[in-house]
């Protein structure tokens, strides 16, 4: 586990976790969690299902109550640092029904910046369509939103996200069953929000492309069982600690990236 | 007031009229109280609302088409019919809006309810209107009122009980598939919308039975109160369904009887308020779910998760300076290195320390504001830290199940996993650093000042 | 049929209630809580009650200011069992309204046995009523117009209701679609509900007690979920239940008067029948035409379609095979 900032430095990181401890119903789902997440990086969040990667999530934001620990960003509870914090949500939890279109959905990004009671005026209509153009949507700006496809919706998300202008995103499962061109999109917009200096915390299911999209990992298993640099903590020895003894279809993965390096 | 003797008539319900209405509203209570279980579930618990609005319509066209038949127009039996075809009609309109459009649930409802009822009261201007009817009170005739209860009430309240409580037994675990996750019923191949169809028909017959007995809000209520407060109290479906049976039939009863006492109370709202009493006494203290089990529980967690901290930071401190093979030894420690050791505050760390005292497991001397562990709280640490590393190691050599299993509150590990696992565990730990055995294998992973 | 003056205000203030109530009532249906209005209109028992012990008379605004207070108490209390109990929405307001209802119930019978609460009135209304109860007498261009009082507090509740909408609407359509993402913007969730909640329950009692509560649980939900049926944009949606709710007002009265002597009863004798009620039914009826032959939602629309998918595809493959 890597070491914590000092004082003066917590300002500048984004994500510090100390001693996150969140259980339901007694069973605890995350046990004894602390990281530290430096800027501009690219973090993926792995472990096996039920590995309590979105409870993490969720108890950084505040969407779950803790049973201990705390969370700072950029060294302020969440609470006042909520207007540097972008939430990318698994994609359940909308009414797609509800009559908004793509753009409609994007904009509402830019309604933290304009406040009570003003209108979405031409300048964030003009921001939410350059969000959706830099995801690809541009054509279906205009569609409700019970129109588009899984992979478009998505996108639509992560768009409104942009448009926020947030300086650290929580992404709750962005590939989850997303075609190939969204996943392109997807990483392309990672990219280039890391070239802008920002920091995504992302939870991931694809352990092979894990070393191809991300700079820093996470390996989760109710606890953190390592956090740091892809190339120093992907490794056979960690995912056989955070997975367990059986995958070797892992291992030999794992041991490939190991030999490539 | 009332005298003893006034209770005791009515708790053996000497008088007719009050044998009537108690034994009555007790029936219709258990009734109700089970389909609101099934409702609450479906969490269509308006549907009531909806029923018995949705009945008028059928009443009042029931009484102008026997009027203009040369029948008499208030008779029971043919009201009842007109109520119930409308009653069943609306329900189906429900579904099939909330089915075929992107129209919810609770939209359907409203508007199903609103435009019938509607319906309902332009055709009951014109029936009042008619002369040859004598359709005066005609609503009230069919929205009832508690305390005149006939006869006629309790046999058809007593055959509709009966009826719907055996078909629900019979039907139950495929009314319990429908509540718990209606795709997957239907991805097995039951017949998933006449199913609904049923459950709503159960519903129905109760409402309409019911609703000529004792009005409207008192049907509503019923639906769903007693099956709300049910929920509270466990968390599997036959019990869950016969207590809320309970609950209904109890506040039938509680709710008569007190009505029959005390001058002046109306049966039907006395019994909608006995069965809120029970909803808020079981929203408060429910067993399972209520508030403050909950409360309890979170306390209790965090608690535990404090004192299992806090001993295992002060075992680790000890082992750490306890190289030699000596073992490990009892010695005084520092507040502030305690403090050092995880992220609680001042506060949270003395009040973990005087829990800890007050059970003995610890000695503090005061004037170096240094902590000792006495040997009944070092045998206690030990064990605790043991759990910890064999919990650790279980979590990385069995990844893919341990989630499930864990359970970091259990005194011994042994008592989830078994001595067997136990020992394979104890094992494979001693090859992480073959160290001198001590009752407490040694961490799997380096130990942090935050772990 | 004729037609009176009398007629025209009965119109024009079913035309207010109408509006009032439809344009709060889309954001009620996209929250899903279609049935508030239900509730609130039994569970205002209690408010008239105690409004009438305490002044001992059946004045407007006492009862009017009761009967608020009560219905936004609803709303608070509903919320409040459902975040606290975790209990199924639905349910909570249920168990909520009927015992507010029974404990008004209670209130009434024991203090009062001479009370003139007519229940029927409560739940019915009486829009027929309504113009006799003149209370303005303006002049324009030499004719004297009897305004109506509840014409009078109806426009003003329209007004309010329309300029919240026109004021509050991204705070609206943001916290109604993601209330999480919402609360994280700075536009804090619970505000906008409990704002939302007391407009419903302010109009909901000023639109009762002039028109009866049938026309307003329909008016809440009917005319906003037909529109929603007809339009993607909710702009759209809320413009189009007004124009719904004003031709279901205008055609409600009108069928009323017509009604009986459709039904082949004696026109001498039962000469009209309850508007409210046939306004309700007029607003059903406009929702089942749209349910079914809405352009692109109709249930009968995308039958035709997917036929037509089925045809084209045939054919596609027809000339493929050829």
């Amino acid at each position: 586990m890597n070491a914590e900032p000092n004082l003066r430095d917590l300002k500048q990181t984004p994500l510090v976790v100390r001693d996150l401890t969140v259980a339901y119903h007694r069973k605890p789902v995350v046990w004894d969690v602390g990281l530290s997440i430096p800027e501009g990086k690219l973090v993926s969040v792995v472990g096996p299902n039920g590995a309590g990667k979105s409870t993490l999530l969720k108890a950084c934001l505040d969407l779950i109550p803790r049973s201990s620990g705390e969370v700072l960003i950029y060294g302020e509870p969440y609470a006042k640092a909520r207007k540097r914090v972008g939430y990318v949500p698994q994609r359940e939890s909308v009414d797609w029904d509800f009559p908004v279109s793509a753009l409609d959905v994007v904009a509402m990004g830019t309604y933290g910046q304009l406040g009570w009671f003003r209108r979405v005026n031409k300048r964030s209509k003009a921001l939410a369509m350059q969000a959706l153009d830099r995801v690809g949507l541009a054509d279906y700006a205009h569609r409700q939103i019970s129109q588009l496809s899984g992979g478009q919706q998505q996108r639509t998300f992560l768009a409104r996200a942009l448009v926020q202008d947030a300086d650290i995103y929580f992404m709750d499962e962005p590939f989850a069953a997303v075609d190939a061109a969204t996943e392109r999109a997807i990483v392309e917009l990672l990219k280039e929000l890391q070239s802008r200096g920002k920091t995504c915390l992302v939870v991931h299911h694809d352990l092979a492309t894990v070393p191809q999209y991300f700079d820093w990992t996470v390996l989760l298993n109710m606890r953190v069982v390592a956090s740091g640099p892809t190339a120093e903590v992907f490794t056979p020895e960690n995912l056989h600690k955070t997975y367990g003894g059986k995958l070797s279809l892992l291992t030999e993965a794992a041991e490939k990236i190991a030999k490539a390096r | 007031m009332f005298e003893l003797a006034d209770i005791f008539d009515v708790l053996f319900l000497r008088n007719y009229n009050t044998r009537l209405v108690v034994i009555c509203t007790m029936l219709l209570g258990c009734a109700c109280g089970l389909m609101g279980g099934f409702l609450l579930l479906r969490k269509r618990s308006l549907m009531g609302d909806t029923l018995s609005h949705a009945t008028l319509p059928g009443v009042c066209l029931a009484f102008i088409i026997a009027v203009m038949l040369g029948g008499v127009g208030k008779s029971l039996p043919i009201l009842m019919l007109g109520a119930t075809i409308t009653g069943v009609l609306g329900c189906a309109a429900v579904l099939y809006i909330r089915n075929h459009s992107r129209i919810k649930d609770d939209a359907a409802m409203g508007i199903v309810l609103s435009v019938f009822f509607g319906a309902g009261v332009a055709l009951l201007t014109m029936a009042t209107k008619m002369p040859a009817g004598a359709a005066a009170g005609l609503e009230s005739f069919i929205y009832g009122k508690t305390a005149s209860m006939v006869l006629t009430d309790f046999w058809l309240l007593t055959v509709v009980t009966v009826c719907v409580l055996g078909l629900s037994t019979l039907l139950f675990k495929e009314f319990r598939l429908l509540c718990f996750d209606e795709a997957y019923a239907a991805a097995q191949g039951w017949p998933v919308r006449r199913l609904d169809v049923l459950l709503l028909g159960f519903v129905t017959a109760v409402t309409v039975a019911g609703l000529q007995a004792v009005g409207l809000i008192l049907i509503i209520a019923f639906l769903i109160t007693p099956a709300a407060a049910a929920r509270f109290w466990t968390d599997q479906l036959d019990r869950m369904l016969l207590l809320s049976a309970l609950i209904g039939g109890l506040s039938g009863w509680l709710g008569a009887s007190v009505s029959a006492l005390i001058p002046n109370m109306p049966a039907g709202a006395l019994i909608v308020l006995v069965a809120a009493g029970c909803f808020l006494l079981s929203m408060l203290f429910g067993l399972e779910r209520g508030v403050v089990i909950r409360g309890y529980r979170q306390l209790e967690l965090k608690r535990s998760v404090g004192r299992q901290h806090l001993l295992r930071a002060l075992y680790e401190i000890l082992e750490a300076n306890a190289v030699s093979a000596e073992g490990i030894q009892i010695r005084a420690v520092p507040f502030r290195q305690v403090r050092g050791r995880r992220t609680w505050s001042d506060a949270q760390l003395r009040r973990y320390l005087k829990s800890a005292y007050n059970e003995g497991l610890i000695e503090v001397i005061d004037r170096e504001d240094q902590i000792s562990l006495t040997s009944a709280g070092l045998e206690a640490a030990a064990q605790v830290t043991r759990n910890h590393r064999l919990w650790e190691m279980y979590l990385i050599e069995y990844a893919d199940v341990a989630t499930s299993r864990v359970d970091r509150d259990a005194d011994a590990v042994e008592h989830v996993l078994g001595e067997k696992m136990v020992a394979i565990l104890e094992s494979k730990l001693q090859s992480y650093r073959p160290v001198e055995s001590s009752a407490v294998p040694v961490s799997p992973h380096p130990i942090h000042p935050g772990d | 049929m004729e037609w009176y003056a009398i007629d025209t205000w009965i119109v024009i203030v079913g035309m207010l209630a109408a509006i009032s109530c439809a344009l709060l009532g889309n954001f009620l249906v996209l929250r899903k809580m279609s049935m508030m209005g239900d509730a609130i209109s039994h569970a205002v028992l209690p408010g008239l009650a105690i409004a009438f012990l305490v002044t001992g008379a059946r004045a407007s605004l006492t009862m009017f200011i009761g009967a608020a207070v009560v219905g936004v108490l609803t709303a608070v209390f509903t919320q409040w069992v459902s975040r606290f109990g975790k209990v199924d929405e639905g349910a909570s307001m249920g168990i909520v309204f009927t015992t507010l209802f029974a404990l008004g119930l209670l209130l009434i019978v024991q203090a009062a046995d001479h009370v003139d609460l007519d229940a029927g009135c409560v739940l019915y209304g009486a829009i027929e009523l309504t113009p006799l109860d003149v209370v303005w007498r303006p002049e324009f261009f030499g004719t004297v117009l009897d305004v109506p009082r509840a014409a009078i507090v109806l426009l003003i509740v329209c007004v309010v209701n329309a300029l919240f909408v026109v004021l509050f609407f991204k705070e609206l359509r943001i916290s109604s679609f993601d209330a999480e993402l919402a609360t994280t913007m700075g536009f804090n969730a619970n505000i906008m509900h409990y704002l939302l909640m007391t407009l419903v329950a302010v109009t909901t009692v000023a639109a009762f007690e002039a028109v009866g509560s049938i026309i307003v649980i329909a008016m809440l939900i009917v005319p906003a979920a037909t529109a929603h049926l007809l339009t993607d944009r909710l702009g759209t949606m809320v413009i189009l239940s007004v124009f719904i709710a004003v031709f279901t007002a205008a055609l409600g009265h009108v069928a009323a008067l017509c009604l009986p002597g459709w039904l082949g009863f004696d026109p001498s004798i039962i000469e009209t029948t309850s508007t409210s009620g046939v306004m309700a039914v007029v607003a059903g009826l406009v929702f089942v035409a749209v349910l079914f032959f809405a352009p692109r939602y109709g249930i009968v629309t995308k039958r035709l379609r997917r036929l037509e998918d089925v045809s084209d595809l045939a054919v596609s493959r027809e000339e493929a095979d050829a």
